[in-house]
């Protein structure tokens, strides 16, 4: 009876190895294999899709012809090609436009959510703006090839309206709301001293948020924009059905491209196993997963950066 | 809750991955997959047939005739619909893995061109859709075809094809195009044939291909000639049955290994007057008594 308190506030220097010794050491494991399994995943992921790429990567890839040619031509019979610029080139386009769409409307709305809005308003539209992030992408998608479609082809008077300019807008819509809270964020860190030194000094609310509010979060912001980049690199089915999958190396907003994702997802369901088309597509897995892990890392760098200051 | 239930619909796949004549009325399932283009009338099929028997259940999936025939070389189908034939590499890889497909044609398939009802042309040659969608070829513009299409300012001809792995696509590539002649890069790759005829009732410059099945109202169907001279064939079961129609393939079903019990009663079914009844009220060419492939 005596020793019961002992053991039980002092457990792991206790020789008697009762049960919440047991419990402690358990519940110690779980949470060590729950904090290193993301680590596990991760590398452990892009192990398994390098294997299925290497043979690929050992015999057919040409580096030139890869990062070269806009001719994506797997099933050619006399002339397959694995040219993956045109893909890389549609990716890009589409996420660059996107940028150009989310960076304003999220920036503009993390300013006023942080700096402008009180009380009830503020509220909503923070709770809005993370129901924004939950829509499904296939419904984004849905979005861009029943409704952005006719009115791309009657406002521009073009012949197709699954093009750059559909998918970066949809793209655009769906990373903004992550950039926002992100943004939103990093705003919020800025100290309070900062917007007072600046009042005192007479700085109107525009001058506190241009001249000392958004440098002081510049950090933050970037891995924002980056974090949404990464975002619109990853995208597929909403891609997929807007941007026309088409292989092309685009010369204006109004050309339909194709996504290294959505190449992917269309093409990866119908090749026999092990086949050299099959490990090429890996080998495009491999691009897009070094591609978002350098940007999130980046991210995440730039994020701790602003925290240590 | 989503591991575990992976893992039961996981058990539950593997168990019904092969038909067992279990006895006494227990229910057998046969999986079928493949050809998006045989997938509506596979499943009518399977609708029918557990009238006919009901202590056997058809499970029907689609996804395209390489879906079902990398299914069937995995040994996870039964039946493996195709609207190509299976390719050499392919044939190996079954071999390779214990299987002998064995191969049955089920009927025929018109491919029909498809053009936005405003569109003027309703008459191509096989000459003039290689030039359009062959690489190489010169035609770019309706204009070039010597049509102007109302609602189409610009004339380019917006070309709609199917992903690079479809049976509509090989077919394609082979009836018109001409053996080892690629596509011109820059079509837009539909996924399904459904949306093949969606984007080219929507699009005045486009044209595309799919089965005959899957027109709608909303398309306008070309009539295909061999020479500039014609004759030009409307696509149509009938011209499809009696040949004169110019591109129109035939469609499969593998098996693994020669059938037997349930999977060949229903193989036998369906080349029965009943089961090339239901083909043909789909928009399907039947073939006529059993077909055995080489």
């Amino acid at each position: 009876m005596q020793a019961g308190p002992k053991s039980a506030s002092d457990p792991l220097s206790s020789d008697r190895r009762d049960a919440a010794w047991y419990v402690d050491k358990a519940v110690q494991v779980l949470v060590f294999v729950g904090g290193i399994s993301a680590i596990i995943l991760i590398i452990g992921i892009f192990a398994f899709i390098l294997i299925q790429g290497v043979g690929f990567l050992a015999s057919a890839f040409d580096l030139r012809e890869f990062f070269g040619s806009p001719r994506w031509a797997p099933t050619s019979d006399h002339n397959t090609t694995y040219g993956a610029l045109a893909l890389i080139a549609g990716t890009a386009s589409v996420t660059g436009l996107a940028m150009l769409v989310a960076v304003p409307f999220s920036l503009g709305a993390a300013i006023y959510i942080a700096e402008f809005a009180t009380g009830r308003t503020r509220e909503a539209l923070k709770i809005l703006v993370e129901l924004l992030a939950a829509i499904p992408s296939v419904v984004w998608g849905f979005i861009g090839l029943s409704i952005m479609n006719p009115l791309i082809i009657h406002a521009f008077d073009v012949p197709v309206g699954l093009n750059v300019l559909n998918a970066g807008i949809i793209l655009g819509l769906m990373a903004a709301p992550i950039m926002t809270t992100i943004a939103e964020d990093a705003l919020k860190a800025v100290p309070d001293g900062y917007r007072e030194a600046a009042e005192a000094l007479g700085a109107t609310r525009w001058q506190i948020v241009f001249r000392v509010v958004l440098p002081a979060a510049r950090n933050g912001l970037v891995a924002a924009v980056l974090l949404g980049i990464g975002r619109g690199f990853g995208e597929t089915m909403a891609v997929l059905m807007a941007s026309g999958h088409s292989i092309n190396l685009p010369t204006s907003p109004f050309d339909s491209v194709r996504a290294l994702t959505a190449t992917i997802a269309a093409e990866l369901g119908e090749t026999a196993v092990g086949s050299e088309h099959y490990q090429a597509l890996f080998t495009l897995g491999c691009l897009l997963f070094l591609v978002t892990f350098v940007i999130n890392l980046s991210a995440d760098l730039i994020v701790r950066g602003v925290r240590r200051r | 809750m989503s591991k575990w239930s992976v893992a039961l619909i996981l058990i539950a796949v593997a168990a019904c991955g092969r038909p067992s004549d279990g006895p006494g009325g227990k229910r057998v399932v046969i999986q079928n997959k493949g050809s998006d283009t045989l997938v509506n009338v596979a499943q009518a099929w399977a609708e029918e047939y557990k009238v006919v028997n009901p202590d056997v259940a058809i499970a029907v999936t689609g996804g395209g005739s390489g879906t079902g025939i990398s299914s069937l070389i995995n040994g996870t189908v039964d039946i493996a619909n195709a609207s190509r034939r299976l390719k050499d590499k392919e044939l190996e890889m079954a071999r390779a893995n214990g299987i002998e497909p064995i191969e049955f044609i089920v009927g025929y398939d018109a491919l029909a061109v498809y053009v936005h009802p405003d569109n003027p042309k309703d008459e191509f040659t096989l000459e003039e859709l290689a030039a359009v969608y062959g690489e190489g070829g010169s035609f770019e513009s309706w204009s070039d075809l010597g049509v102007d299409v109302p609602g189409c300012s610009s004339a380019e001809i917006v070309r709609v094809s199917r992903q690079n792995n479809s049976g509509t696509y090989a077919y394609f590539k082979q009836a018109v195009l001409g053996k080892g002649r690629d596509y011109k890069m820059g079509s837009r790759d539909m996924h399904g044939s459904k949306d093949v005829v969606d984007l080219v009732g929507h699009t005045a410059c486009a044209i595309g291909y799919s089965g005959l099945a899957y027109a709608t109202d909303e398309v306008k169907l070309a009539s295909i000639g061999l020479t500039d001279a014609g004759p030009f064939v409307a696509p149509s079961v009938e011209t499809a049955s009696d040949g004169s129609y110019p591109i129109a393939r035939p469609l499969f079903m593998y098996t693994r290994g020669e059938p037997t019990g349930v999977v060949k009663e229903y193989l036998d079914w369906i080349l029965s007057d009943v089961g090339q009844q239901i083909l043909s009220d789909k928009g399907y060419a039947p073939v006529k008594g059993i077909s055995r492939g080489d």
